[in-house]
């Protein structure tokens, strides 16, 4: 109870934060009092430059971040369930080769006459469901399917997908550059616009994974022991595995591949609040929100005017947090 | 009409046949042991009867419904299984582990009713468990352990359970109780058992029933008694056996030829 109290008081701060760290100095008071003037309490005291500012750049920079965060964390955390495997995260499947290999594809242009703000995003999603679709297709088959032949084909598609990648983008040196910032991930081409679309998708997702929760506790006894209780086994992972992944590729499709928050967010929720998917998933939804859009913060302020790629900023704060959990590993974790 | 009944099942893998055409069917309220030496096909007749392999030829009925129809929550409200080596969840606790056996009848999405926590309760106590009922499921000794698993499925309500060498790593003393508690289980509540035995000596002073695998076939089926006794019992281990009386028990004993 307390950890949840923490962490909504946590992404009150991240939402917050996000509003009004910027190059453009807005005070907090008035960026809240703004905020609090649209629900129709008291009145707003920021210029119309600064409302844009607040309102049409940094505000669906922020949703993108709490949407991107809150939905790959949960998707980590399900596939680590679903998996029972820790190093599980949402690109296990072929999430990122795929969706990698579909915005390098619009980005160097190679039918010409596409465009990449258009198509990158949209190559990028077909790329990563066609992917998890071929790695369901190859290890969800055959005569005993397992959780184990299915990570197999995914590590075999994600290199495939992955070589094919860099073929292409080593074929086109004039945009390798580019390729690279869509690969390490940002927020820097957030919109209202790219926040709708991805809402749908993450909204439903999001619900399915969390929801999944109690048949994730049940498969915490493998796989063969949850059908002798009654639990649906292949369905669930269908169902569960479809979620995560149309959610993740959606999230993919509009901010590239950000590292990392997949796989700690989850594994950092479950030492503080133990190893029930129950709570696991609802409390990673919203410690993932908030750790993304601090996160992002870091990310355009350090180096301002220029950005880091979001995906350095996740993995450099990831990185040690992760080797710190592995160091104080208890039975907990696993 | 029988708890369990085979009709000329047969279970492959690949190319290797591991039961092979057996035919058996277990009155309600009573106990039947399945023996046989390692590979003899026991494990796997048992995780069918289950429902987690596919009978590649015949059927199996659990009181008059054919498995193969039943969808895996009904199956699990009909059949429970003890398996040989349970996973043990890190830091679950004793009693949400036993609750677990109430997946089938409050489903994914409802919560557990009042009913369905009183049945857990009642498990924990004729378990002897309740003392550990917060505890974390690895913080158990292994005879604790397995009465924890036996206590998840009794909290399935089955009027059949199957268990696969239920007293694997168990001490004589913890043998003997895991047992007990079963028989007066079959007794008081009219449980029908199937399950796997290597210790002979037990097998027959507990089942109602033995039956003989080998080879994925059914050598002998009968009493205890004629079972223990019968020279196919040996030929089918291949070794010497004696049976000694003790105090009206069959002692199955090998002996060095």
């Amino acid at each position: 109870m307390i950890v949840a109290v923490l962490t909504v008081a946590g992404l009150c701060v991240a939402v917050v934060g996000g509003l009004v760290i910027g190059p453009t100095s807005i005070g907090t008071t008035r960026v809240v009092g703004d905020l609090f003037s649209h629900v129709g309490l008291g009145h707003s005291t920021l210029t119309s430059t600064q409302s844009t500012i607040v309102w049409t750049i940094r505000a669906p920079r922020l949703a993108l971040g709490l949407l991107a965060g809150a939905m790959l964390s949960v998707a980590g955390g399900t596939y680590q369930g679903v998996f029972r495997n820790p190093l599980a995260d949402p690109y296990l499947l072929g999430v990122a080769a795929g969706a990698g290999l579909g915005a390098t594809f619009a980005i160097v242009n190679v039918g010409g006459g596409i465009t990449t703000p258009t198509w990158a995003p949209l190559l990028a999603f077909v790329g990563a469901m066609a992917a998890v679709s071929v790695t369901w297709l190859v290890g969800g088959r055959g005569l005993r399917s397992n959780a184990s032949t299915l990570i197999l084909a995914g590590v075999a598609v994600s290199s495939l997908l992955t070589s094919a990648q860099t073929f292409l983008q080593q074929s086109s040196t004039n945009s390798i550059a580019r390729v690279y910032i869509w690969l390490l991930g940002s927020l820097a081409s957030a919109s209202w616009h790219s926040v709708l679309l991805v809402l749908p998708y993450v909204a439903v997702c999001v619900v399915i994974c969390v929801g999944s929760g109690r048949a994730l506790d049940i498969m915490s006894v493998g796989e063969d022991e949850s059908r002798s209780l009654g639990l649906p086994v292949r369905r669930v992972r269908l169902i569960v595995i479809a979620a995560s992944s149309l959610g993740t590729a959606a999230i993919v499709s509009v901010v590239g591949l950000i590292g990392f928050v997949g796989i700690i967010v989850p594994h950092i929720v479950r030492l503080l609040v133990g190893t029930s998917y129950r709570r696991i998933l609802p409390i990673s939804v919203v410690f993932g929100a908030a750790f993304l859009v601090f996160a992002d913060t870091i990310a355009r302020t350090v180096m301002a005017p220029s950005e880091l790629p979001l995906g350095v900023v996740t993995a450099l704060v990831g990185a040690p947090v992760f080797v710190l959990i592995l160091s104080l590993r208890r039975p907990a974790v696993r | 009409m029988s708890a369990i009944d085979l009709r000329e099942l047969s279970v492959r893998a690949g190319s290797a046949t591991l039961v092979d055409n057996v035919t058996l069917s277990v009155e309600p309220g009573t106990w039947c042991t399945l023996i046989g030496p390692n590979g003899a096909g026991k494990t796997t007749l048992v995780e069918t009867v289950a429902g987690l392999r596919r009978p590649s030829h015949g059927s199996i009925a659990i009181h008059g419904t054919t498995l193969s129809e039943m969808k895996d929550r009904e199956r699990a409200r009909k059949v429970s299984l003890v398996p040989q080596h349970p996973e043990v969840p890190v830091g679950m606790t004793v009693r949400d582990y036993v609750a677990l056996g109430r997946t089938a009848h409050h489903g994914l999405f409802r919560a557990a009713s009042p009913q369905d926590r009183s049945i857990v309760d009642s498990v924990l106590g004729r378990l002897s468990l309740r003392d550990f009922a917060e505890r974390d499921v690895v913080t158990l000794s292994g005879g604790e352990r397995q009465r924890m698993v036996l206590g998840r499925a009794m909290a399935q309500s089955t009027m059949v359970m199957v268990l696969d060498e239920p007293i694997t790593g168990l001490d004589l003393r913890h043998q003997m109780e895991l047992l007990e508690l079963l028989k007066k289980e079959v007794a008081e509540c009219g449980l029908t058992v199937l399950a796997t035995l290597h210790d002979l000596t037990l097998a027959g002073q507990f089942a109602d029933r033995l039956v003989l695998l080998d080879r994925g076939r059914v050598v002998l089926d009968g009493i205890a008694g004629d079972v223990v006794r019968s020279p196919a019992l040996a030929e089918c281990y291949g070794m010497n056996l004696r049976v000694v009386d003790v105090d009206g028990a069959d002692v199955v004993v090998p002996v060095r030829s």
